[in-house]
């Protein structure tokens, strides 16, 4: 699969990311030689096989537990809770206004 | 005190009996760090306070002639994708520069109640995505052995820390190689448990299906030790096994005659370097001679090991990183008008160009029309892979390859090329991708020095074989 530069463009919107020009190039040769790397994988018959996720699943008794409340965990204060934070109010995080995208 | 060849038994009993003091060892460490690192780069930042106040802790149990936890002094080093309370944590990212967790990773949570001083964050790839440590925001670590050649990756300010005596023991994350293949490049032991031993609370996520957290140790009775501390059920990690965990020590000592060792004939391919080859097989011979069956198999799926690793680790990595955005911690882009614009610029400036490249490909990995492709078919493939595993372990009772195709790199030699540096992790990712235990441990020198590695992989939760294997290997050597 050959890609585009408007895949790149398309992806990087999907992943957040603002890519500036000199790296929308570099990342329009790397993808392209590393995805054709990975069509090796459809020399393989997967037809009737599941997808696995881990390994090791049943002896973690899966990932989920019953739906029951079991007491309150301890929490992180909101002071603790806003102390990495860039920018707060005291109470909040703050950020820029949301605008809607043309 | 001599700290070349210290190891976790011997700091122990030499403060227990009152030979030396838990502070005097600690500052020991920290002087050598202070004359070393400039030149390695291993270390990112230190907690003398924390690690001093265990410190005197353990000083004062001495002193009243109470037994000793089984870290009791023992100074150990921290990767930075590992949360620690109070303690600046990075990731090896410019996006955490400032980041100060406010609770502690469950693994050193476990180390530090055993009795472990931590003495400081220690430098990796960045967000463990990279197999040389020249990936880190913070400048590349260098091989305590070779200035002028790679530690190895994403752990490798751990193995350096270890190997340079700058540290007794380290935690490392392993994903798809990261403890393994720096333990081998730096000449000390790595230790990646079975998916699900080690509780992952804490550890900053690339890959959740993949990752490991586990030790670097100078023996392999010293990864047994860190093992048994901090393997084991934790509510906070759902994905933590409930299985038993057993005493690791206590099977070492016995023999590993009898024992099936299989050699996979895709691992001693093209690609292996030569001397890497014959160290190696020098090792089995080795092993033989202690009388292990040597056992000929094959893992036929193994060139797709790589590709299928890539597609799952990136698409899991995408969707991990997707949470450093400026909001509420790390790097916030300035002057941005709009909300997207913050989180699209915040995420291009503080990220470097190995992670961009891997956000990108795992976003494109699970974008409409490509999820059937690259990630729900790579997913299938990691079934078959399994399958060559499970039908290997019917015949053997562990899997003895290279560590690395490669010893140590110089700087600089495959930074240009992405995928040459992925093709090298091909005998040590299909471990993260089963789910199985492997360990690395030292088995020679290239001519120039440089350490080699030999991996030994065993059962999922028979770490207790790999270890033994391991260790009777290590003393045959001695």
């Amino acid at each position: 699969m050959k890609i585009t530069a408007k895949d790149v463009a398309y992806v990087a919107d999907l992943a957040n990311l603002e890519l500036t020009e000199a790296e929308r190039q570099s990342m329009l040769r790397d993808l392209n030689s590393i995805l054709e790397y990975m069509d090796r994988l459809n020399q393989l018959d997967t037809a009737n096989m599941h997808p696995v996720a881990t390994c090791t699943e049943e002896r973690s008794n899966g990932a989920a537990r019953e739906d029951i409340l079991e007491g309150l965990r301890k929490s992180l204060s909101r002071e603790v809770a806003l102390q990495n934070a860039p920018d707060t109010d005291g109470k909040f995080f703050r950020v820029p206004k949301v605008i809607e995208r043309q | 005190m001599d700290l070349r060849s210290l190891t976790i038994e011997a700091a122990r009993s030499a403060i227990q009996e009152r030979k030396t003091t838990a502070t005097a060892l600690a500052e020991e460490h920290f002087a050598n760090i202070e004359k070393l690192d400039p030149q390695i780069g291993a270390f990112l930042t230190l907690s003398h306070k924390r690690a001093l106040a265990k410190a005197a802790e353990i000083d004062d149990l001495a002193a009243m002639g109470e037994k000793l936890p089984p870290l009791g002094g023992v100074p150990v080093a921290i990767k930075d994708v590992m949360v620690t309370r109070g303690v600046r944590t990075t990731a090896g990212s410019k996006i955490l520069s400032h980041y100060v967790p406010p609770y502690d990773s469950t693994a050193v949570a476990r180390l530090e109640a055993a009795g472990a001083v931590v003495l400081g964050k220690v430098n990796c790839d960045e967000f463990a995505m990279g197999s040389s440590n020249e990936n880190s925001a913070w400048g590349p670590v260098r091989n305590p052995r070779d200035l002028s050649c790679v530690p190895g990756g994403s752990s490798g300010g751990s193995a350096a820390a270890v190997a340079a005596d700058m540290a007794v023991a380290a935690l490392g994350s392993d994903t798809g190689g990261s403890i393994r293949q720096p333990a081998s490049f730096c000449g000390v032991v790595g230790l990646n448990p079975t998916y699900g031993r080690v509780s992952r609370y804490g550890l900053i996520a690339f890959a959740s299906s993949l990752d490991h957290v586990g030790p670097i140790t100078k023996t392999v009775k010293d990864a047994a030790i860190v093992l048994g501390v901090i393997a084991g059920r934790d509510a906070m990690d759902s994905t933590s096994a409930d299985v038993p965990v057993p005493d690791y020590l206590s099977e070492l000592g016995k023999p590993v005659r009898g024992l099936k060792l299989g050699i996979p004939g895709e691992y001693f391919g093209e690609g292996l370097d030569g001397e890497v080859r014959k160290a190696v097989e020098a090792a089995i011979e080795k092993l033989a001679q202690q009388g292990c069956d040597i056992v000929p198999i094959s893992l036929p799926r193994t060139k797709y090991a790589v590709p299928t690793y890539y597609i799952v680790a990136t698409a899991e990595a995408s969707s991990n990183l997707a949470r450093f955005d400026g909001v509420r911690y790390g790097y916030r882009a300035k002057d941005a008008h709009t909300l997207a614009e913050m989180y699209c610029r915040s995420r291009d400036e503080g990220f470097g160009p190995e992670v961009k490249r891997r956000i990108m490909l795992g976003t494109y990995a699970l974008s409409a029309g490509y999820y059937e492709a690259y990630y729900l078919k790579a997913q299938k493939v990691r079934g078959l892979l399994a399958q060559d595993f499970e039908e290997a372990f019917k015949q053997v009772d562990a899997i003895v390859t290279p560590t690395s195709p490669t010893a140590a790199f110089k700087l600089g030699e495959k930074v240009d090329d992405p995928l040459a540096m992925y093709l090298a992790d091909i005998y040590t990712v299909t471990a993260n991708l089963v789910g199985i235990p492997g360990i690395s441990v030292p088995c020679g020198e290239t001519k120039d020095r440089l350490p080699i590695g030999l991996q030994i992989l065993g059962k999922h939760f028979d770490e207790a074989t790999v270890l033994k294997v391991a260790h009777g290997f290590e003393q045959a050597q001695a």
